[in-house]
């Protein structure tokens, strides 16, 4: 049985070498399809997954909430001296904590980008204002020394833990441990490095993933504690400039970051939170950011995305199949005479059927091999010299294969029947 | 001499082909065409038969019957004890690769096979094991005097040697009989005399044989000549060949 298939083949292939050129030029249009689906495909795939990483970076079990500045209300009677107060508050935090069961982790966090000085060097960081229990939160991994501790946080010590940017911009080849760094007039010490191993800081909003130190211009992030901060920096942050004179803004903390325990309690827990800061805020001075729900949207995005790529490349397929049922026909009208000669040899319509067919469908299997060469090549050069993700999955290339196999068999099947349904007499009598 | 004479008598008896009240025609556009008009003919094992007629009175209409190759408009056919008349197109493809060997007037091989390839077709069709099938067209090949050519192209032969790759196609399958519609017409008349002294080896070894001809010479080495003449059968004439 195999070998017959194996010979069925050898038929075909020498068939096909007959005819190289044609061969050849039919096969193109299903090397280029099938290519063509399989990089879009890979495109789709790479930008997804790239979104769904930054996304998942944030953690799907997180919700995060953040302070935005509620647009200005002019009060009736507003004074020339206004300090505006908004945003999260240490009591939300608390009430967080204290009202919700499944919130297993509350991370209240405050950001403020400050100059850093150490010796004559300087750099512009984000001081971030937060409690030990962070590294549960973002993927944190301590290069040198320690992180913060409940210690450092009771007694509001002034220590600070630097990132990798602000190593790297002060203390080049110095040893940082031990060293104590200038911000804003006061003086902290570095106990420790960190690498931060994804953006979680820095989500501004749902649709940029870029993190806030990067948008704002300011590279690297030096981690106290929020105690200290609080006792340091104050709340109030004191404007002058403009007509008015004095302007002020009072904001507590930049965000809270909640962890449930798992992702069925995502939802649920989301509402909850949005009620109790419903009822707590008078203005809507808050973001709630799901990742889980960012992902999902993403899964939903990728599906459609997918589908629109997969179609126009599905459409040149299409185009190639038309192309060689149209030579398949040529074909079978140019061998009429052959069919008629095999059919008096004894060759049943079926045996005609599959060697036409198997010419097609080999036509197309090699194409759809080349194609998929090929098409393995085009996004690593997206990759190379477009910047752009790609990624390739064996899905594509199984599905692109068959297709092509398909159209192979959907496109070859009309040409043969029109072979074996030849009459043998006038098939003969063809010139 | 009695026992040939016995012999004779025997084959005679044993018919391998059997037509009765055969009726073939044409449709064209609303006009039916007829083309055999009711013939009753027997073929015996054995037997050399030559079918004769001006053109056009349905020589090759009939051979092509016989062939299985088109099916009559009415009458009886029987192909040993089969009724062909009730066959399927598989059937009939059956029997078209097993028990007929087909020569044509303009060869009809394949022209991307080589010679040893177009020998196999017929056995390839009847699954005939591969190295079996080798080793059989190479011996049909040697047989029809054309060993040394196997690896050649249909177009690199003469015509005659071309036929003659045909005859030796046509044995492939040790067929019932062999069935020729002017075999010779395309040839000149040296290669024409080349494939008749196979045919005639052939008959000699106890082949069937039914051969379409204009040529009187032809069929005059025929056992039989069977003269149609508009669908019908105008006489038909032993000859003294054999008998
Ligand atoms: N497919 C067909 N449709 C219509 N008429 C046909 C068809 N095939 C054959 N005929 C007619 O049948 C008649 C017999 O044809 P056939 O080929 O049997 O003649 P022939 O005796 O073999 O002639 P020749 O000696 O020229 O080969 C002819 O008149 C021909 O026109
Ligand atoms: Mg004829």
């Amino acid at each position: 049985m195999l070998s017959r298939i194996l010979a069925i083949l050898l038929i075909s292939l020498r068939s096909l070498w007959m005819h190289r050129l044609r061969s050849g030029l039919t096969m193109l249009g299903i090397v280029f399809g099938v290519a063509s689906v399989i990089s879009m495909l890979a495109i789709g795939e790479g930008a997804s997954q790239q979104a769904q990483q930054q996304i998942a970076h944030l953690g799907s079990t997180n919700i995060i909430l953040k302070t935005v500045k509620p647009p200005d209300q002019e009060v009736a009677d507003a004074s020339e001296q206004t300090i505006q107060e908004y945003g999260l508050r240490y009591a939300d935090a608390e009430r967080f904590r204290e009202t919700i069961p499944d919130a297993q982790v509350v991370v209240p966090v405050r950001r403020k980008p400050k100059q850093v000085f150490y010796q004559s060097r300087r750099i512009t960081a984000e001081i971030v204002g937060t409690v030990p229990w962070y590294t549960e939160l973002a993927p944190i991994k301590v290069l040198l020394g320690r992180f913060l501790t409940p210690m450092d946080m009771h007694y509001s010590q002034a220590i600070c833990v630097i990132d990798e940017t602000v190593l790297d911009n002060l203390f080049k080849f110095d040893d940082p441990i031990g060293q104590d760094i200038k911000i804003s007039g006061e003086y902290y010490r570095v106990v420790g490095v960190v690498r931060q191993l994804s953006a979680v800081s820095g989500v501004q909003d749902d649709t940029s993933m870029q993190s806030s130190a990067q948008s704002n211009g300011v590279g690297g992030a030096v981690y106290i504690a929020l105690t200290t901060m609080k006792n340091r920096f104050g709340e109030t942050e004191v404007q002058f400039g403009g007509s008015t004179g004095m302007s002020g803004e009072k904001v507590e903390l930049s965000e809270i970051t909640i962890k449930v325990s798992s992702m069925e309690h995502v939802l649920p827990t989301r509402d909850v939170l949005a009620n109790l800061l419903e009822r707590h805020h008078k203005k809507k001075d808050y973001q709630i950011i799901v990742p889980l729900e960012l992902l999902r949207q993403a899964a939903r995005t990728k599906r459609l995305f997918s589908i629109v790529l997969g179609s126009i490349a599905a459409i040149s397929l299409l185009v190639g199949g038309i192309g060689i049922m149209n030579i398949m026909l040529a074909t079978v009208s140019e061998r009429t005479r052959e069919i008629g000669i095999r059919r008096a040899l004894g060759a049943r319509k079926s045996d005609i059927i599959v060697q036409f067919l198997s010419e097609t469908v080999l036509l197309t299997l090699i194409g759809g091999l080349l194609g998929m060469a090929l098409g393995a090549c085009i996004p690593i050069l997206v990759t190379v010299f477009g910047k752009m993700p790609t990624v390739i999955t064996p899905g594509a290339m199984i599905l692109s294969f068959g297709i092509s196999a398909g159209i192979g068999v959907t496109f070859g099947l009309y040409p043969a029947y029109q072979a074996a349904n030849m009459d043998p007499i006038e098939s003969l009598r063809h010139e | 001499m009695s026992s040939p004479d016995a012999k004779d008598s025997h084959r005679q008896r044993k018919t391998v082909v059997t037509i009765e009240d055969l009726c073939k025609s044409y449709m064209l556009g609303h006009m039916e065409l007829p083309v055999l008009k009711g013939l009753d003919l027997s073929f015996y094992e054995g037997e050399y038969v030559s079918i004769m007629g001006p053109s056009g009175s349905g020589k090759s209409t009939l051979l092509n019957i016989l062939g299985c190759l088109d099916k009559p408009t009415s009458g009886r056919y029987l192909l040993g004890t089969d009724d062909v008349s009730t066959l399927d197109d598989n059937q009939l493809s059956a029997i078209r690769g097993k028990r007929i060997g087909f020569v044509f007037q303009s060869f009809n091989l394949i022209r991307q096979l080589n010679i040893l390839e177009n020998i196999e077709v017929a056995m390839y069709y009847q699954h005939v094991p591969k190295h079996q099938r080798r080793q059989r067209a190479t011996m049909l090949a040697e047989r029809v005097g054309l060993g040394d050519r196997i690896r050649h192209r249909p177009f690199e032969l003469s015509g005659g040697q071309q036929q003659r790759v045909a005859i030796a196609r046509a044995l492939a399958n040790d067929p019932l009989i062999i069935l020729a519609d002017e075999p010779t017409g395309n040839l000149d008349s040296q290669s024409g005399a080349e494939i008749l002294e196979i045919l005639n080896e052939l008959n000699a070894q106890g082949k069937t044989i039914i051969v379409v001809t204009h040529d009187e010479q032809i069929s005059s080495q025929t056992h039989r000549s069977v003269h149609l003449l508009d669908g019908q059968i105008e006489r038909i004439q032993s000859n003294g060949t054999g008998e």
